[in-house]
């Protein structure tokens, strides 16, 4: 069983929902992306999934462009992030790490090398956004022989066919895309999320993690109670890029958003 | 190498998947992905249905003032003392390219489609023009997404732009030019997929992009070759164009593909000069990579990350370039090139001074490389040039480089 599973598994034995961050590797500066995954472990995270900054992140608002060009400003690299997961690893094996970003960091390190070196960090999980199943007919094989979970997205225009196909090419958990839009939009519809994740847990029994458009205490819970997990993504990047300067009140910050997400979602439990 | 094509091999091409060899495919994110399965069903059905191909045909023949001729350029001819060189004059078209034949085409795919918003990125503005010209005569609400470099040198186009009612999006992210107004693009229509149709202007994007603006595109090589035999009798010996996203390449070399003797040269912009790595020479001097939902030769450094390009043409300063290009660079059936900046500057001018014949920049990079080529190839021999577009647009650049205010 992989680590992603483990955790998923054992918070269902207990009625609770994973609270899942999203940080940018690199930002503010690589020196303290560790030390900020730390803190959101804390603060009560159950999985940290972890961007690997592109320079052209077409999927993502201007909070994680920024977050993007801070960090690549400072030479973050798919290696670099890399090697941020190991020295992690040092002091925390029991927390899942998934990389999230674009497809064209892996391909220019090679899938196989990408592959390897990633599970010799601690790497749990890989998301590319711009890698559907159709194209990772190779990929995801060689990541999940490993032991890496293949992540894919579900959206709201995904229809029954694709569902069940992409659930086939993933392990660990899919990622349902709230709306339809670039991270950082505030459209989300609890209704419509939740309709929707009923129907995809009738299609498949891997868990379904929701992401975009949770920013607070408040709608992670109400999106909790309809799925397996929320991930949030654009509050926090937000949050560091208005505390860049002072690391100390930065972990304070979001220390104070993860918080109340993390009562919030145990109040759900059954 | 070099394969041996027939129209077997090519009808294949590109596969279900949209690949072309190793290249193309649909790298888009899973939002995407229903809109763009329809469209590739619902492009593959209307391109055999007589309405829309005939609906098409006419508005290239009344809106558009095709066919476009094909014009001896005698007096180049005689300056250059080499091969005869002809030109394809797209610059002749409505709007002042050979974009239009392709926004004609995908709007429309929309109009069938039901969709009644439209975007486009665009660098040049050339394509932004052809998009916002169709949309204002098919009453459809037009953004355009502009790099804000871009809509500092070619504030002409923006204007045109607004006067055909568009909306034009100033792109303040990344480098500012045209990858950063297709990301915004694509941004807008990630947003927007349930009634927007996002018009791509080159053959590059995700599948089937880069088929149907091939398609739209080749009336430019099919016109060309029934031309080429009315005039000489006989096959141009080379064809030569200038390759930014690659439209208006793939539209003049794809009827050509299986013609052994039609020697083909796509013209990147060399920029600086290669050596500098200040270009946009992705086929020349890139590597394979995925970019703008296609796996293609791109601009990158060593982690990935996509470089920024130069070229002193908005319309070919891009990093990448359309995937079945890197395909033929890669059979060997195509030959891709580049000339430089001062090249280019030099072959507006001469084209100008000898011909009357002012070429957008972009074109002005095929002009360059074509008077080389002719230059080393026999008097009865016969090289076709793209003139991709006409040069009025680039007007305020080439002054500023002579130092005039205008
Ligand atoms: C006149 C002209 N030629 C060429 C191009 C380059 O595009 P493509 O390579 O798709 O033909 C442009 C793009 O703006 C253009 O305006």
């Amino acid at each position: 069983m992989s680590r992603i599973e483990g955790v998923l598994q054992t918070l269902k034995g207990q009625g609770r929902k994973a609270l899942i961050p999203f940080i940018t590797a690199g930002d503010p500066h690589p020196d303290e992306t560790v030390g900020l995954m730390h803190t959101m472990v804390d603060a009560g995270v159950d999985i940290i999934e972890l961007g690997v900054p592109f320079s052209d992140p077409m999927a993502d608002g201007p909070v994680i462009q920024l977050a993007c060009e801070r960090a690549l400003k400072y030479g973050t690299s798919l290696r670099r992030v890399l090697a941020m997961v190991s020295e992690f690893r040092k002091t925390n094996d029991t927390t899942p790490v998934v990389l999230m970003g674009y497809l064209n960091p892996v391909e220019a390190m090679g899938y196989e090398a990408f592959a390897d070196a990633a599970v010799k960090a601690g790497v749990d999980g890989v998301l590319t956004v711009d890698l559907p199943p159709e194209e990772a007919d190779d990929v995801a094989p060689m990541f999940a022989k490993r032991g890496l979970d293949p992540i894919f997205l579900l959206a709201p225009t995904t229809t029954d066919e694709r569902i069940r196909a992409i659930a086939d090419h993933s392990s660990g958990y899919v990622y349902y895309v709230s709306f339809n839009g670039v991270t950082g939009a505030a459209k989300i519809n609890v209704d419509e999320v939740a309709a929707k994740v009923a129907h995809i847990h009738e299609l498949t029994a891997l868990p379904v993690g929701v992401g975009f458009g949770i920013r607070d205490a408040e709608t992670a819970a109400a999106v909790g109670r309809v799925s397996d997990g929320v991930i949030v993504g654009s509050v926090l990047v937000d949050t560091i890029a208005r505390n860049q300067t002072d690391i100390d009140a930065l972990k304070r910050a979001l220390t104070d958003l993860l918080n109340p997400m993390r009562e919030a979602l145990d109040s759900l439990a059954s | 190498m070099s394969v041996k094509l027939t129209e077997e091999m090519l009808t294949a091409l590109p596969d279900a998947r949209g690949h072309f060899g190793a290249f193309g495919g649909r790298f888009v994110s899973e939002t995407l992905m229903d809109s763009l399965m329809t469209l590739e069903r619902e492009y593959l059905r209307l391109k055999n249905d007589p309405e829309f191909q005939a609906t098409f045909d006419k508005d290239l023949a009344d809106y558009v003032g095709r066919p476009s001729p094909l014009y001896f350029a005698e007096r180049l001819t005689r300056e250059t003392g080499g091969a005869q060189i002809w030109l394809k004059r797209e610059d002749l078209n409505h709007t002042g390219a050979h974009k239009v034949n392709n926004t004609i085409g995908q709007a429309l795919l929309a109009s069938f489609l039901g969709k009644k918003r439209i975007i486009a990125e665009t660098g040049a503005g050339q394509h932004g023009v052809a998009t916002a010209t169709v949309c204002a005569r098919l009453g459809l609400e037009c953004h355009v997404f502009m790099g804000a470099d871009d809509v500092q040198r070619q504030s002409l186009n923006v204007y045109r732009m607004k006067l055909l009612g568009a909306q034009v999006h100033a792109v303040q992210s990344g480098s500012r030019t045209l990858k950063d107004a297709m990301n915004d693009a694509m941004r807008d229509w990630v947003t927007n997929v349930e009634d927007t149709f996002y018009i791509i202007g080159t053959v590059a994007g995700p599948h089937p992009y880069p088929l149907l603006v091939r398609d739209f595109q080749s009336v430019i090589g099919r016109e060309t070759r029934r031309q080429s035999l009315e005039k000489t009798g006989k096959l141009p010996d080379a064809l030569v164009a200038c390759v930014g996203g690659g439209s208006n390449a793939i539209g003049m070399f794809y009827p050509f593909l299986t013609d052994e003797s039609v020697q083909l040269y796509g013209v990147e912009a060399g920029g600086h000069g290669i050596e500098t790595g200040e270009h946009a020479a992705p086929l020349c001097a890139g590597r394979p990579g995925v970019l703008h939902g296609n796996r293609t030769y791109l601009m990158e450094d060593d982690d990935g990350q996509i470089a920024s390009t130069h070229s002193v043409s908005a319309g070919l300063d891009y990093p990448g370039v359309g995937p079945e290009h890197s395909w033929l660079k890669d059979i060997g059936r195509a030959n891709y090139v580049s000339v430089t900046d001062e090249e280019a500057l030099e072959a507006f001018r001469m084209l100008t001074l000898v011909e009357g014949i002012m070429p957008a920049l972009e074109s002005a990079h095929a002009v360059a490389y074509a008077v080389k080529l002719a230059a080393t190839m026999d008097k009865d021999q016969m090289v076709v040039i793209n003139i991709s577009g006409r040069g009025d647009k680039d007007i305020h650049t080439v002054a500023q480089l002579d130092g005039i205010e205008l």
